[in-house]
């Protein structure tokens, strides 16, 4: 097991070196540059000219690669553009915000749609299990930053219960409570599609499991239904859920992005498209690591606790 | 199931008693909903209207614009002499005021601030880049007489110079502040203004408290806390929920919700602004002026600021923007007139002139670009223009543009915010500000006459003279249409009912020492 994921986390390093050149040049190519973000109307070219030099921004794109390589390899992934200050700590501020916001999505929508999912498969057509069916395609087919807006304009502006944008109070506040209290709102919409989509495949992996001949057996032995429904065939369905659950790990991780916007969550997504937006690569650059080396770590825990689980495939 | 359900209707109770505590904003201290993060809150480095509403607050400058006018005061300099040529600047300094690091301002701060711009070899220049600092690129030297005087020497007459000053460019920063922080001053400001910095919690809050010590008397404020919200949506919720005092630029659909409601308040004010459409005089139909006027003629600018922008603008004459008021500007709009517009087009001998019109998504300035876009497309086909949109991010769009839009475009959407009637046309119009030259006369449009009188005005010092001048300046501009004028933006603003004292300012710069709540 622990040369498995020893060899997961090496193959990581191509993929990430990879996706920083394919970054890097996708940022080249696009119009537009630093320097215009930076000075807006007054970009004349003279003044472009001596924005790219106090910037090194002159230099050949490769050899602002290689630079810029050499250095993240020294632990310095440079200094934001925009934001005058080191990618580093603007990076590290924004994911922990994106981290909190994406897992707590994350165990809201395994937890809900875990559950809706064994209730809609074992009262099959039953009054529960179209009330969920319905709810499952509703909450799929909403774009979420609508319905951030539709919870905003409820719980927020007409209810005045929840706040409607913001991590913390403004003035004072910081502490757990006022965390959670502003997490609420983002956090259920965040996790609204992925409880979707688990909600379905739990549903159908619990079919298949059910309709097994050791279901019957246990059932035949005089196990209790509960018994039956949670220690035998879930245990047996979960398998084929968690990957699933991996998956939607980086779904919530992208989905972030409009949450974070429509919200004011301060996270990494939010970052990102104002980073794009000025051209800021460096901080793309940072950004864009951080994402990608999450995205595949939680993919490989998916992996790693799938093998936990299913004696099959433990080798 | 029933305990699912009792726990369910606790949380509902609980969501029911708590709200009348939570939707206000803590008593004295005023929450401000900006449109985006500042980039730094080092006033010298930044660009963005966004970002001059925090420093104003936190810094002062030399000289101030006199409240509700664009005329310069004293501030920080209690009186200023100007030499007969025009070319010396003496200063007297206000006495016993200190940044809020405590170290002394004075003479040598002063030149500290502006030889960190100017001079490439200042110890401290690698703190920038210092985008703006060609506003001061007519001053050749600072020099220090005694401790509360100070001398700008020129290159040659500048009158703009002390509205310049007045900009936030030209906001005194604590040389201690940044010697101690260097690059990461931007992080951790230090100035003299009426609010000090405390804290700034990224895409969360900015955070100033009041300076008990501020020379001016100290605001009544105990804080202030600016925070961004990207989404206009939101900013509007987030207002209507209470969860801000004030938030400016208001999305053109909601000012009349927000104006129904006696809950709020909601300001205007005219500023030196213009929404404008460059046309290339250089190649293609545009190099006929009457073709150049039948456009103007053609389009509906009044249904553009009423339908369009909701009110939230005022029809446009020329490029001197009416917010300078003291500007002899003797020119009315161009009427909406397609007759006159289409006689005119038969005047010069063409039929049906096909266009290409470059407009961008958003950007500075630009308002609601797109629909603008649109609307003026149709306007211009009514009398017989074929206009093709190419539509352009902000960014590829300015790239773009102020390369010249010879070969790219016949016209383009643009947009401009300045201090004082001479940067605009001194930077968009003149013969010597065509875009190889590094200027942003993208329409290549050239006048010697224009060029004389805008080099006389600037070295004027006589403010009645420069009055006249920027009078024929915006006449000549009008009559030769080297643009489609479109508007005036007036920015706005609105507040709780309970914020008192508030008030925009024609600079645009958002003034919050008055406010009380």
């Amino acid at each position: 097991m622990t040369a498995y994921i020893a060899k997961r986390l090496i193959a990581m390093v191509p993929v990430l070196f990879g996706l920083s050149i394919i970054v890097f040049m996708v940022m080249a190519l696009i119009p537009g540059d630093t320097a215009t973000a930076i000075l807006g109307a007054y970009a004349t070219p003279e003044n472009v000219e001596r924005i790219n030099r106090d910037l090194g921004l002159d230099k050949p794109l490769v050899q602002q690669y290689f630079i810029w390589i050499g250095n993240v390899l020294h632990g310095d992934f440079g200094r934001s553009f925009t934001l005058n200050r080191p990618v580093l700590a603007e990076v590290m501020d924004r994911f922990g915000a994106t981290l909190i916001l994406a897992g707590t999505a994350l165990v809201l929508c395994s937890l809900i749609g875990l559950l809706a999912g064994i209730v809609s498969a074992v009262r099959q057509f039953g009054w529960a299990d179209r009330i969920i069916t319905f709810v499952v395609l509703a909450g799929i087919s909403m774009p979420s930053f609508w319905l951030g807006l539709l919870l905003i304009l409820v719980f927020a502006v007409t209810w005045r219960v929840l706040p409607a944008s913001g991590m913390y109070a403004v003035y004072g506040g910081g502490d757990l409570p006022d965390l959670l209290y502003h997490l609420i709102l983002p956090a259920a919409t965040l996790s609204v599609v992925a409880a979707g989509v688990i909600a379905r495949l739990t549903r159908s992996a619990m079919l298949e499991v059910l309709r097994q001949d050791f279901i019957r057996t246990a059932r035949a032995k005089g196990v209790s239904e509960t018994r039956v429904i949670y220690a035998h065939a879930f245990r047996a369905a979960i398998v084929s859920v968690i990957p699933v659950i991996g998956i939607q790990a980086g779904f919530v991780l992208g989905g972030a992005v409009y949450i974070e916007t429509v919200f004011q969550w301060p996270g990494i997504g939010a970052m990102m498209v104002k980073a794009i937006s000025t051209r800021d690569i460096l901080l793309v650059q940072g950004g864009v690591l951080v994402v990608a080396a999450s995205y595949v770590l939680f993919n490989l825990m998916a992996d790693v606790v799938q093998t936990m689980l299913d004696p099959r495939i433990r080798t | 199931m029933k305990r699912l359900f009792r726990t369910l209707s606790a949380v509902a109770a609980l969501a029911l008693v708590a709200p009348a505590a939570l939707a206000q904003t803590p008593p004295n201290v005023l929450i401000v909903g900006q449109i985006a993060e500042p980039q730094s809150l080092d006033p010298h480095t930044v660009t963005a209207t966004n970002d001059f509403r925090i420093l104003v607050n936190v810094y002062d400058g030399l000289v101030r614009f006199k409240p509700g006018t664009l005329e310069v005061e004293p501030s920080l300099a209690e009186s200023w002499q100007v030499s007969e040529d025009g070319k010396t600047y003496k200063f007297k300094l206000r006495s016993g005021v200190k940044f809020h690091d405590g170290s002394d301002f004075n003479a040598d701060a002063v030149k500290f601030n502006f030889d960190r711009m100017l001079d490439e070899k200042h110890p401290f220049y690698s703190t920038g880049p210092f985008p703006l600092s060609f506003n001061f690129a007519s001053v050749d030297t600072v020099t220090v007489k005694d401790a509360q005087t100070v001398e700008f020497q020129l290159k040659e007459a500048f009158a703009p110079l002390l509205s310049n000053l007045a900009y936030p460019t030209g906001l005194i920063v604590s040389p201690a502040a940044v010697e101690q922080y260097g690059k990461d001053f931007g992080r951790h400001p230090s100035g003299t203004g009426p609010f000090k910095f405390v804290e700034w919690q990224s895409s969360q809050r900015v955070v100033v408290e009041r300076n008990a010590d501020y020379w001016d008397g100290a605001p009544a404020l105990e804080a202030v806390v600016f925070r961004p919200i990207t989404d206009a949506n939101t900013r509007v919720a987030e207002m209507m929920a209470g969860g801000l005092d004030v938030m400016v630029e208001v999305p053109p659909d909601n000012v009349a919700t927000f104006r129904n409601d006696p809950n709020f308040a909601v300001s205007e004010q005219v500023g030196p602004h213009v929404w404008f459409s460059i046309l290339n005089t250089k190649s293609g139909p545009f190099t006929d002026k009457k073709v150049r006027q039948a456009a103007n003629y053609a389009v509906n600018k009044q249904s553009l600021v009423d339908n369009v922008l909701q009110g939230t603008a005022t029809v446009s004459a020329g490029p001197i923007p009416p917010a300078f008021n003291w500007v002899k500007s003797p020119v009315e709009p161009y009427p909406y007139d397609p007759e006159k517009a289409k006689a005119l087009l038969a005047e010069a001998g063409v039929s049906n002139p096909s266009l290409t019109f470059a407009i961008t998504e958003g950007g500075s300035g630009m308002l609601d670009p797109i629909t603008m876009g649109a609307a003026i497309q149709a306007d211009l086909q009514a009398v017989g223009f074929q206009v093709k949109i190419e539509t352009y991010e902000w960014n590829s769009f300015l790239s773009r543009v102020n390369t010249g839009l010879e070969g790219k475009a016949d016209m383009a959407e643009m947009a401009w915010m300045t201090n004082d009637p001479d940067t605009l046309p001194y930077l968009t119009l003149r013969s010597d500000a065509l875009p190889d030259k590094g200027g942003f006369n993208s329409g290549y449009y050239q006048n010697p006459k224009l060029d004389e009188i805008l080099a006389k005005a600037r070295s004027s010092t006589d403010q009645a003279e420069r009055a006249q001048l920027y009078g024929e300046v915006q006449q000549i501009v009008h009559d030769d249409a080297p643009w489609l004028f479109v508007a005036n933006w007036k920015q706005n603003a609105v507040t709780q009912a309970a914020v008192k004292g508030f008030e925009l300012q024609p600079s645009f710069l958002l003034n919050l020492k008055g406010v009380s709540k």
